[in-house]
């Protein structure tokens, strides 16, 4: 752990795979950047790898002041213990205050054992994060200028605001979508600084037998329109439909956790807090009752419709366009419409 | 060569099954409201480490931290083929967040000793954190594996894992001792078996002793009720049925490093979820309306 240091720096880890940087670590470094003005400090990224060098320049023109590069052929594929020394020895060397990673499954893998090793506090898929203060209950101190950190808990049932004002760095995983992408600054300037980092034969003692990487079959996050169906569309068959309304709008089929946990359709369709976050221009939710779980992925689309034969579903309490009935008969209906105009 | 297996189990409250009564006017929840089960992903780790012992021989151990009712999920541990179980108990441990669950649990898991694997769910379904796995495989030093599939391969001190990444997967080379979290489609967890379920729902830990002889015996003295309760003990020793308990004396917990003060992360506040729009454009469910619709989307350039 380091001692709570204001001057320090808010850091992204640069998350990259096959010399690609990772939508979320962009994503990151827009608000990292605008927390470090916030804080007047400046906005570093730490970027591991092989053959990377090159990326940083996105990082800068993305926001970062400063580009920690650290280049290694033992840093070519993600593996949990070198990745966690180069964290844990530049954490050491340059105290930032905050650290803040994608909550990839990469992310997930490497921030906790670095904050173990750290003794430093994490939280976990944050939706939200902001400058402010807290009042220590038990010392009556306030502490001012902290990293809230803000997640959904308990099944997404509640929203938790998490501090850590003693143990630092703050270090927090933020999930992918849930910031959005800013324009990069081409012409941003910034700085480059290589880094050495020591790996121990421990730290390189799991091997990458194999590795095997498959393109999303679905994309959501890119899709401009969607067309998903939860519980109450009723059975696989009936799901056709959705598909159907999908390709009249020309969008992507999702599908709520209910309608995943029937096996209606695939776990790469779910939209949801355990699933993808979207923000598309279009979100029809077809038979979605609408569960918390469930809205803290979509309801930042710029066009919600939501079509459900129960007047009470909380599913209407996020959308634009609100229609209560019998989705077997309405799809038919949308589609027609659809086709007609077109 | 046979391998010892520890599996960190976890009894949570259902929250995939959350209704009005689990969230109090003031926007926390009511953990009484909920019906606790077990970790679902606790399942599927338990029967990864279950299957290495049915093909390599060696024993299972599952151990638990949580109040005297997580006993419940050691017995079904018991029922499924756990050969060993512990509950770990403290009040001090109240209010850990993930670090200081990690501390504790891996004085546990030294205590117990020798082993070659340790195994626990992903994540749990009240927290979602998944981060007490990769902070216990640090506090113990050992290698860690995340998002276990399977074997593909095991033999001596050498293990080959498949893991699931989310956009694809990977074999890692990993040798003993290790921690591998599981996740929920690594394996189809095995029921309770019945004839264990016979001998083991009587399975005990001490102080679970002490209230059910003070149900039982209500208007006894409590020489009496003492009286019963070391015959139900000593019968319980006999029959291989007691659950162990340990507290943090017995597993040499700094307690600087549990609870409330080895806990870095403080909740600021919690909130129930606010819904952010108010009302919407009620369309009727009619050839009509549904074109006024499609046509309202056209015009603002949403759809086409």
């Amino acid at each position: 752990m380091i001692e709570p240091n204001r001057k320090g720096e808010v850091w992204v880890f640069a998350e990259q795979e096959d010399e690609s940087l990772c939508d979320v670590s962009l994503e990151l470094c827009g608000r990292a950047r605008e927390l470090a003005d916030q804080l007047g400090v400046k906005m570093g990224a730490v970027l591991a790898g092989w053959n990377v060098r090159e990326l940083s320049y996105r990082l800068i023109a993305q926001g970062a002041d400063r580009v920690y590069c650290v280049h290694d052929t033992e840093l070519e594929h993600y593996r949990t213990l070198p990745y966690a020394r180069v964290m844990c020895q530049l954490i050491a060397k340059h105290k930032p205050q905050i650290v803040l990673y994608g909550a990839t499954a990469l992310g997930r893998d490497l921030a906790p054992r670095v904050a173990s090793e750290m003794r430093a506090g994490l939280t976990a898929d944050c939706t939200d994060l902001e400058i402010g203060e807290y009042r220590d209950p038990k010392s009556k101190t306030t502490h001012k200028n902290l990293l809230l950190q803000i997640r959904p808990a308990f099944g997404g049932n509640i929203i938790a605001t998490i501090v850590n004002f003693d143990r630092w760095p703050q270090m927090a995983t933020v999930r992918e979508g849930v910031m959005a992408l800013q324009a990069g600054d081409p012409g941003r300037t910034g700085e480059i600084i290589d880094e050495k980092v020591a790996l121990s034969e421990i730290d390189k003692a799991v091997r990458l037998i194999e590795r095997h990487r498959e393109e999303r079959s679905v994309n959501l996050k890119a899709a401009r329109t969607i067309v998903a169906g939860g519980g109450g569309v009723g059975s696989k068959e009936n799901f056709a439909l959705i598909h159907e309304l999908a390709g009249a709008v020309g969008g992507v089929v999702g599908a709520s956790r209910a309608a995943v946990d029937a096996g209606f359709i695939g776990k790469e369709h779910q939209v949801g807090q355990t699933g993808t976050t979207v923000r598309p221009a279009l979100y029809i939710a077809c038979g979605i009752s609408g569960a918390v779980q469930h809205r803290a992925g979509m309801e930042e689309s710029a066009k919600i419709i939501a079509i459900n034969w129960d007047k009470d579903a909380p599913i209407f309490s996020v959308a634009h366009y609100g229609i209560v009935g019998d989705m077997s008969k309405v799809i038919p209906m949308l589609i027609k419409a659809i086709k007609e105009r077109a | 060569m046979s391998y010892d297996s520890i599996v960190c189990v976890k009894q949570v409250p259902d929250t995939a099954n959350v209704t009005g009564d689990a969230m109090k006017d003031d926007g926390t929840v009511n953990r009484a409201a909920l019906p606790a089960i077990f970790n679902p992903e606790d399942l599927n780790a338990l029967e990864a480490a279950l299957a290495v012992r049915e093909q390599h021989g060696g024993t299972v151990t599952a151990i638990t931290m949580g109040p005297l009712g997580a006993c419940e999920v050691l017995r079904a541990c018991l029922y499924r083929g756990a050969d060993r179980a512990v509950l770990l108990t403290d009040r001090r441990a109240a209010g850990s967040d993930t670090l200081a669950t990690s501390y504790i649990l891996s004085q546990a898991i030294k205590k117990i000793g020798k082993y070659d694997f340790v195994f626990c769910g992903r994540q749990a379904i009240d927290g979602d954190t998944a981060q007490v796995g990769p902070q216990m495989a640090e506090k113990l030093g050992i290698a860690q594996v995340t998002y276990f599939e399977r074997f593909v391969d095991l033999s001596g001190r050498t293990a080959r894992i498949r893991r699931n990444v989310g956009n694809g997967w990977e074999v890692l080379e990993v040798r003993t001792p290790m921690l591998i979290t599981v996740l929920d489609t690594a394996n189809e967890a095995r029921p309770a078996a019945a004839r264990r379920v016979m001998r083991y729902k009587r399975a005990r830990a001490a102080d679970e002793v002490i209230k059910d002889v003070a149900t039982a015996m209500p208007d006894a003295s409590d020489a009496e009720k003492e009286a019963e309760q070391a015959r139900r003990l000593e019968a319980l020793k006999i029959n291989a049925l007691l659950l162990e308990k340990w507290d943090l004396d017995d597993i040499d917990a700094d307690l600087m490093w549990c609870g409330v003060s080895g806990s870095p992360t403080k909740v600021h506040r919690i909130q129930s979820i606010v819904l952010t729009k108010e009302g919407y454009t009620e369309i009727p469910p009619t050839e009509d309306g549904v074109k006024q619709l499609v046509h309202e989307l056209i015009v603002d350039h949403t759809l086409g």
